[in-house]
């Protein structure tokens, strides 16, 4: 079934052709700025936080002084929304003048993207800024879970997989997702976690997968075939038939995303929250979110890390726009405003022995919040799997847990 | 010549403009519901996309879920409202209850929804007043919001619906007499209540039978009220149409286009099946009227619908107070009443950001007003001049979309405004909203129209005033009110459409309504306080104006003043 579709899809982007106008060519980059003038760049980027929609309007004002480039920001509730109109445009002909200029993506989404042919590119590694990051050290900036970027987004943030409690309630919280396991099974009704597909529940299952599965080393690869998929997700499922019945609501409703979370925390619903953001815990307690007493952990096995990018559609209507934005979100002064727990607190993507040093200095005066854990505590940190685990993951999640009433 | 061409033109354009992009939705859902759309390689009719919608885990639950939240709403909404007239109507609570109703229509669903939910939630403003007395420091594990039974949902159903009701009854009892056929049922021994239901309700019903059609089929396809307080494991059918619509992988459109059919008929199945028991409510009530009881039980009756009257209204403002109070807050934590400090951050940091999005959603109701306003005007004028009195026909049409499920036509009109590529503009957004605003003003317009005293055309014309003259200087100053009214009741529907603005717009148009519901997904009560405020001062300022503008031009017209 899943098979039949891809190749359906696949088939499909074959079918169009490809495009062939004059595209900006980010190597030379003063022509790219020439054109990016008086361009408007919608960007099409989840829209659910507060905290970042302030972080995009700010990088908007930005550009806009800088370069003359108006950044409109399309708010979604869910990438996937993006993705289904570029192909809607590709499958109706539109190949220039599409409604996309540029969409923070990862993963399944860049997969499926990729794969079927609707990215501009490559343009990513031209871009000036590109040369103050380190791919070599930085695996995850050129795989996107396990998936080559091939230089066909731009990477702008760095996520990694964050637990949190209120130390006034919970004083040692579980280390792994076995005593995550017991500690619920203690106290009832006082975990949860966003419904897959949300990606931060779906991100639960895949951290959930990579601690219990007995075959870490094949989640690297796509799923071969349904007995290695059987084999390797089994524990993943004894776990959660354990684990639902103690869930918040006992399993009946899930919140719908991350964010929710902290509203729940903040309620007194549940005790134990988690975020991709390393430092979201501290942005909630200084938005009078959460109280001062919620600390953040990370599981001794490690947690999961991944890039957040940007990627710009092949029909695009101001592409040239668009890379000048990408660019900018990899400056320094981007970079180190983003990494700023007073106003995001995402990790940043550059290298900072590249930086000049005031640059730097900028960086490393940076204070982290009360509930930020320092680089060192922060521990492992575990490669996302294939998107073809995710997908599998999402979909019999909902047919066991997300239609049963 | 030129006169015969021109009045069938006005109710010929207004029903392309209403029925123009429902056919052509609903075109565009059937095809690909069953596997004909060639722009994505399919060119041959099949059934797989029913298959496949069929052999969905979810399905049986969604489907459950659309009928019996939408019947459920629809009876508790209708029977409140039957019991509050028969039990109070021409009593003085009563006119403070049609007061304190009448603006609460304007509310918008998404901002009721969200007040409903902040009361309710476990954690919510109620569980907080009970806390000290309950002695809990954290909220009960209980399931109240998006229990998978659909019980919060109906709530939010019911809170909107009672007023709608209550403002559609009450226009159509001036024409049944109700004070005499009180007065001769009082005489006659009969109870308050046992007397209004055996003598004006049968006289009522026929004439609100359309307005309760279009709540049974709204509730029955809800989509933003449904995904703030209805359940997820599964959703109800409608909201998981848009989730397919919404996926990347496009052949789940084929099945989204099923699952739309599937409502569609579901609605139109729940519409038979109402009037089905209609046929058998009149038989019952025959006989019970024949039987001639007085009447039972009257007061505990009146008590409870005046009750469950008072319980909607509270639960609306009191959840518009939450989220202003929430709006306004630092720290607030279970299971503090209040919070522990006001602040005006939210504002300050949210109001710069809302302004597009505002202006945006004041062009478009605007627009779509204005050209709903300038169409029924001629309709209208077209009966006043030539005499066109619409047939009964000609009203099912101008209810149709507030019968039809939006999400059966609105993604089949997506789907084919992205393969038209035209798609994403202000423009669709605006033709799309006239669809649903045009009715309104159609209906709160036509019966004052109608109700003018002819004869001050007469003696205008006598005058010498040509038919235009006419319009202008007698007959539209004098209707100011009711036009106002009407263009009020248009921007407040304009206000709270979601899926219309968040399909058909592409993302790209934003309005107040399409960042509420997407903030919504942030879950923060402060952000949510504020565009739920915003959005119901939105939908809620026009009617203001049309009480403050006749009293203001008509300072000196004492007459005219009150319409």
């Amino acid at each position: 079934m899943q098979l039949s579709r891809r190749h359906f899809t696949f088939a499909l982007a074959a079918c169009a052709a490809m495009p062939a106008w004059a595209q900006p060519n980010p190597a030379d980059w003063d022509a790219v700025l020439k054109e990016a003038k008086g361009q408007t760049v919608y960007w099409n980027a989840w829209g659910g936080s507060d905290i970042v929609n302030g972080f995009l309007a700010w990088a908007g004002t930005r550009v806009s002084e800088e370069y003359g480039v108006t950044l409109n920001h399309v708010k979604l509730s869910d990438t996937a929304e993006a993705v289904s109109r570029v192909l809607a445009e590709k499958s109706a002909g539109k190949t220039e003048g599409g409604a996309i200029d540029l969409i923070w993506i990862n993963g399944e989404n860049f997969a499926s993207m990729k794969e079927q042919g609707l990215l501009f590119g490559p343009w990513a590694e031209a871009l000036p800024n590109w040369s103050l990051v380190d791919p070599v050290a930085n695996t995850a900036l050129t795989a996107d879970f396990t998936v080559p970027t091939d230089g066909m987004e731009a990477p702008w943030g760095m996520a990694k997989l964050v637990f949190f409690h209120d130390s006034a309630q919970v004083e040692n919280p579980p280390k792994s997702m076995v005593e995550l396991g017991e500690w619920a099974a203690a106290n009832p009704g006082r975990f949860t976690y966003p419904q897959p597909p949300d990606f931060h529940g779906s991100t639960f299952l895949k951290q959930a997968l990579i601690e219990l599965t007995a075959f870490p080393t094949l989640l690297d690869q796509p799923i071969a075939d349904d007995e290695t998929y059987t084999k390797v997700t089994e524990p993943l499922w004894t776990f959660l038939d354990a684990l639902t019945p103690n869930l918040w609501r006992k399993g009946q409703a899930y919140p719908q995303n991350g964010s929710r979370l902290i509203q729940l925390m903040a309620d007194s619903e549940i005790d134990i929250g988690f975020n991709f953001n390393p430092n979201e815990a501290s942005n909630a307690i200084s938005n009078a979110l959460l109280p001062d007493t919620v600390r953040s952990y990370v599981h001794d096995s490690g947690t999961i890390g991944n890039a957040s990018f940007v990627a710009i559609p092949f029909n695009a209507n101001a592409q040239a726009g668009a890379m000048v934005l990408a660019n900018f979100l990899m400056s320094p002064e981007a970079q180190a405003r983003m990494h700023d727990p007073a106003v995001w607190g995402l990790g940043t993507v550059l290298a900072l022995e590249k930086l000049p040093d005031a640059e730097r200095a900028a960086f490393e005066s940076i204070e982290l919040g009360v509930a930020t854990l320092t680089p060192e505590e922060l521990g492992a940190t575990l490669p996302e799997p294939h998107p073809s685990w995710m997908v599998r993951l999402e979909q019999d999640w909902t047919s066991r847990f997300g239609t049963a009433q | 010549m030129a006169q015969t061409r021109l009045n069938w033109l006005a109710p010929a354009v207004t029903i392309a403009v209403l029925t123009g992009p429902i056919l052509a939705g609903i075109a565009g859902t059937v095809l690909p519901a069953f596997g004909y759309l060639p722009a994505l390689g399919r060119a041959e009719f099949q059934a797989q996309a029913f298959s496949d919608l069929f052999q969905w885990p979810g399905f049986g639950a969604a489907v459950w879920l659309s009928l019996f939240t939408g019947v459920f709403a629809t009876v508790l909404s209708l029977g409140c409202v039957v019991l509050i007239f028969a039990g109070w109507h021409g009593t003085r609570p009563f006119q403070i209850i049609e007061r304190g109703l009448s603006p609460i229509l304007a509310v918008p669903h998404a901002a009721a929804a969200f007040g409903l939910a902040f009361l309710i939630a476990p954690s919510g403003w109620v569980a907080r007043a009970i806390a000290p007395i309950a002695g809990w420091d954290r909220p009960p594990d209980v399931l109240i919001l998006q229990d998978p039974w659909g019980f919060s949902l109906v709530a939010g159903l019911v809170v909107k619906e009672v007023p709608f009701l209550l403002l559609m009854t009450l226009a159509a009892l001036g024409q049944a007499q109700p004070a005499q056929s009180r007065q001769i049922a009082r005489a006659l021994g009969y109870g308050r209540i046992s007397g209004w239901m055996k003598t004006v309700f049968p006289r009522v019903y026929p004439q609100i039978r359309l307005p309760i059609y279009a709540v049974l089929a709204f509730s029955m396809s809800v989509v933003d009220v449904a995904m703030i307080l209805g359940p997820t494991t599964p959703p109800p059918l409608s909201v998981q149409v848009l989730k397919w619509m919404n996926d990347p992988d496009l052949t789940l459109r084929f099945r989204a286009a099923a699952a739309a059919l599937v409502q569609l008929a579901l609605v139109v199945g729940a519409l038979t099946a109402w009037w089905t028991a209609e046929r058998v409510v009149t038989w019952f009530g025959l006989r019970w009227i024949e039987k001639g009881g007085r009447g039972r039980c009257e007061t505990e009756l009146r008590a409870m619908a005046m009750v469950a009257v008072i319980l909607t209204a509270a639960t609306t403002v009191l959840g518009l107070a939450g989220l202003a109070v929430w709006s306004f807050a630092g720290l607030w934590r279970f299971p503090e009443v209040m919070p522990d400090v006001l602040t005006l951050r939210s504002w300050l940091r949210h109001g710069p950001v809302l302004w597009q999005p505002l202006v945006d959603t004041l062009v478009i109701a605007a627009s779509a007003v204005a050209i709903g306003l300038g169409l029924t005007v001629w309709c209208q004028e077209a009966e006043q001049r030539h005499g066109l009195v619409p047939s009964n026909r000609a009203l099912w049409l101008i209810y149709l979309p507030l019968i039809l499920p939006q999400i059966a036509f609105l993604t089949g009109l997506q789907t084919l405004a992205v393969l038209s590529g035209i798609d994403g503009g202000r423009g669709a957004v605006i033709a799309v909203h006239i669809v649903f605003v045009l009715p309104y003003i159609m209906l709160s317009l036509s019966d004052p129209y109608r109700a003018w005293d002819k004869r001050y055309g007469t003696i205008a014309c006598a005058l010498g005033a040509g038919q235009n003259r006419v319009m202008w200087r007698v007959r539209l100053p004098m209707l100011l009110r009711p036009v106002l009214t009407a263009a009020a009741v248009g921007f407040a529907v304009s206000v709270g459409q979601y899926l219309p603005t968040q399909l058909i717009g592409a993302g790209r148009v934003q309005t107040i309504t399409t960042e509420a519901v997407s903030l919504a997904s942030g879950g923060d009560r402060r952000i949510v306080g504020i565009y739920a405020l915003i959005q119901t001062m939105a939908a809620f300022l026009p009617f203001a104006a049309a009480l403050i503008i006749p009293a203001v031009v008509y300072r000196n017209r004492k007459e005219l003043r009150h319409g």
